[in-house]
């Protein structure tokens, strides 16, 4: 399935940071849904800031229009804000993306567990990212620090607990 | 050449020897002397030349012989050579015998066979500048022509009188500016003092206001604003002003009514200010009284009005003038051609650019439109935000 682009993407003003604040907060809630969006389609979990000011996302070919580098640093300030960000390095070149929350993967991914009636059961990891039963589940795939945090999510919420073994980390719901 | 006495060629006792120079050939005026090549020497006080082959041969002539000297340029080919030839004072009447009795020229030359003519002849300026010889006689006495009693400064002959003359020149041309400077800067104190003067005196005038009357503050403070002094009175009181503005403010309602509306009812102060400086032809108006005048419009009850943008662009518009319209229209025209930029939409109304370009930020502030803003330039589109 292609990746369909919303309206504004193919408006040249959607590329300049406005200065009314009005235009200016619904041009940046469209970004950050835009980006969003586009990193789960490509299921992308983290990104380098350098590369996105390349990327089709910031960058729309068909009408010459780029986001500057401060308008990206405003964009990804915002969905920082929401929690939808997080920088991995102090300059501010790498961030995880999650376009999904921490709280609502472990939903996922408990919902699961219970309808399978799965709960009280170990699972590794790489069971519940990669295994053959997780297939066309949408956490399937998921990298293992977005899982890692999804799980310490639920274990916060009492309904799972991550447990540490030999060869890794396996985790157990109640 | 027969300025030389035969010499011994040994230094006197507060003579010093300056320079020597080998390659050395000497030249009656244009001709050979009849003397080998040899070697030049340049002391305090004499010019010797001793032959390289005979050291027997030597002469030597003071320096206070010399008139001038200058450098003779060597010509083009080989067996040109570069000169210096020195200008003489007329033979002493007792001077020693040298090697020629009688010669037709008043000059001689040093014709530099092995070259160093450029360093001889900085010492020989440096030695007939100095005149070493004048302070420090030698134990024999040599005859030494008119020289002593010619005081230092009338010796004005040569490339250094001319020199001197010219330093003289600009010493003097020093002082007369100097002069009258003096006098432009005596009189900004004076200008100072007169600000402070009216200055205080304005104050007084604010703190009494009742004491004194309108008519007397009034013309008091058209004569602070002929001598072009900001008056702080004025600008705080701002209805009243002089009179002189109210007449202009009246003049300028008459005068811009017909070309406002033919500009579509706005039009940038410096536009109004060579408008009418144009028609005025004398007389014509500073752009503080412009500006002074524009502001009492609205006091006056006239049908214009003064207004300043945001980027500080003074216009001056017609009352009638409603700035929702011309934003709705404004409007309008970008959503029909898709987008606009600032000259575009100025070459559509007939505005100037810098007009046309407040109506677009001006629309955009009340977010009807947004920006577009890249390499192409600025471009405003309807907001679809």
């Amino acid at each position: 399935m292609s990746f369909e682009w919303p309206w504004q993407h193919s408006f040249p003003p959607f590329f300049t940071l406005q200065p009314n604040v009005d235009t200016r907060q619904k041009q940046l809630a469209a970004w950050c849904s835009l980006a969003l969006t586009y990193c789960r389609h490509h299921k992308l979990y983290t990104l380098d800031v350098m590369e996105a000011q390349e990327s089709p996302m910031f960058n729309n070919k068909k009408i010459e229009r780029k986001l500057s580098m401060e308008a990206i640093q405003v964009v990804f300030e915002e969905l920082r804000k929401k929690g939808n960000l997080e920088w991995l390095d102090k300059n501010k070149s790498r961030c995880l993306v999650m376009w999904r929350r921490p709280e609502e993967w472990g939903k996922l991914i408990y919902q699961w567990v219970s309808k399978n009636g799965m709960v009280n059961t170990v699972f590794t990891l790489y069971e519940l990212s990669n295994g053959d039963d997780t297939e066309g589940e949408e956490f399937h795939g998921l990298e293992d620090w977005m899982l890692l945090r999804s799980l310490q999510a639920l274990q916060a919420e009492g309904k799972a607990e991550i447990i540490t073994m030999d060869d890794g980390k396996g985790v157990k719901f109640f | 050449m027969d300025r030389f006495s035969w010499s011994n060629g040994l230094l006197e006792i507060n003579e010093t020897l300056v320079i020597q120079q080998r390659g050395v050939r000497l030249y009656d005026g244009d001709d050979k002397a009849k003397l080998d090549v040899g070697v030049a020497l340049l002391s305090t006080h004499r010019l010797i030349w001793r032959d390289v082959k005979n050291h027997e041969c030597c002469i030597a002539m003071p320096l206070s012989q010399i008139i001038f000297f200058e450098e003779q340029a060597a010509g083009i080919g080989k067996r040109s050579v570069a000169k210096i030839v020195i200008h003489l004072y007329p033979v002493p009447a007792n001077k020693e015998p040298g090697p020629y009795q009688h010669s037709k020229y008043p000059y001689i030359k040093l014709s530099f066979k092995e070259h160093g003519q450029i360093e001889f002849y900085r010492r020989l300026t440096e030695e007939m500048t100095q005149k070493r010889w004048e302070s420090t006689s030698l134990s024999q006495p040599i005859p030494t022509g008119t020289s002593p009693q010619v005081g230092r400064k009338t010796h004005a002959v040569g490339i250094i009188g001319i020199e001197r003359k010219i330093e003289q020149k600009r010493k003097e041309t020093d002082k007369n500016i100097s002069e009258a400077f003096e006098d432009l800067s005596k009189l900004m104190v004076k200008a100072k003092e007169m600000v402070e003067l009216s200055r205080s005196i304005a104050n007084k005038i604010k703190d009494k206001q009742g004491d004194i009357t309108e008519d007397e503050t009034i013309r008091f403070k058209s004569y602070l604003l002929s001598m072009g002094i900001a008056d702080p009175v004025t600008r705080e009181t701002h209805g009243s002003g002089t009179h002189y503005h109210l007449q202009l403010a009246k003049q300028l309602g008459d005068m811009l009514q017909a070309p406002l509306e033919e500009r579509g009812g706005m039009m940038a102060l410096t536009e109004v200010y060579c408008l009418v400086n144009r028609a005025r032809g004398m007389e014509l108006l500073s752009p503080e009284d412009l500006v002074n005048a524009c502001k009492m419009f609205e006091s006056l009850k006239l049908p214009l009005r003064l207004r300043v943008f945001d980027s500080g662009v003074m216009v001056v518009q017609l009352q009638s003038h409603s700035e929702e319209e011309m934003i709705a229209s404004a409007l309008d025209n970008v959503s029909d051609k898709g987008s606009l930029t600032a000259e575009e939409f100025a070459k559509l109304l007939g505005l100037s650019v810098l007009l046309s370009k407040e109506r677009l930020l001006l629309a955009e502030k009340m977010g009807h439109l947004c920006r577009d803003d890249s390499v192409e330039g600025l471009r405003f589109y309807p907001n679809l935000f």
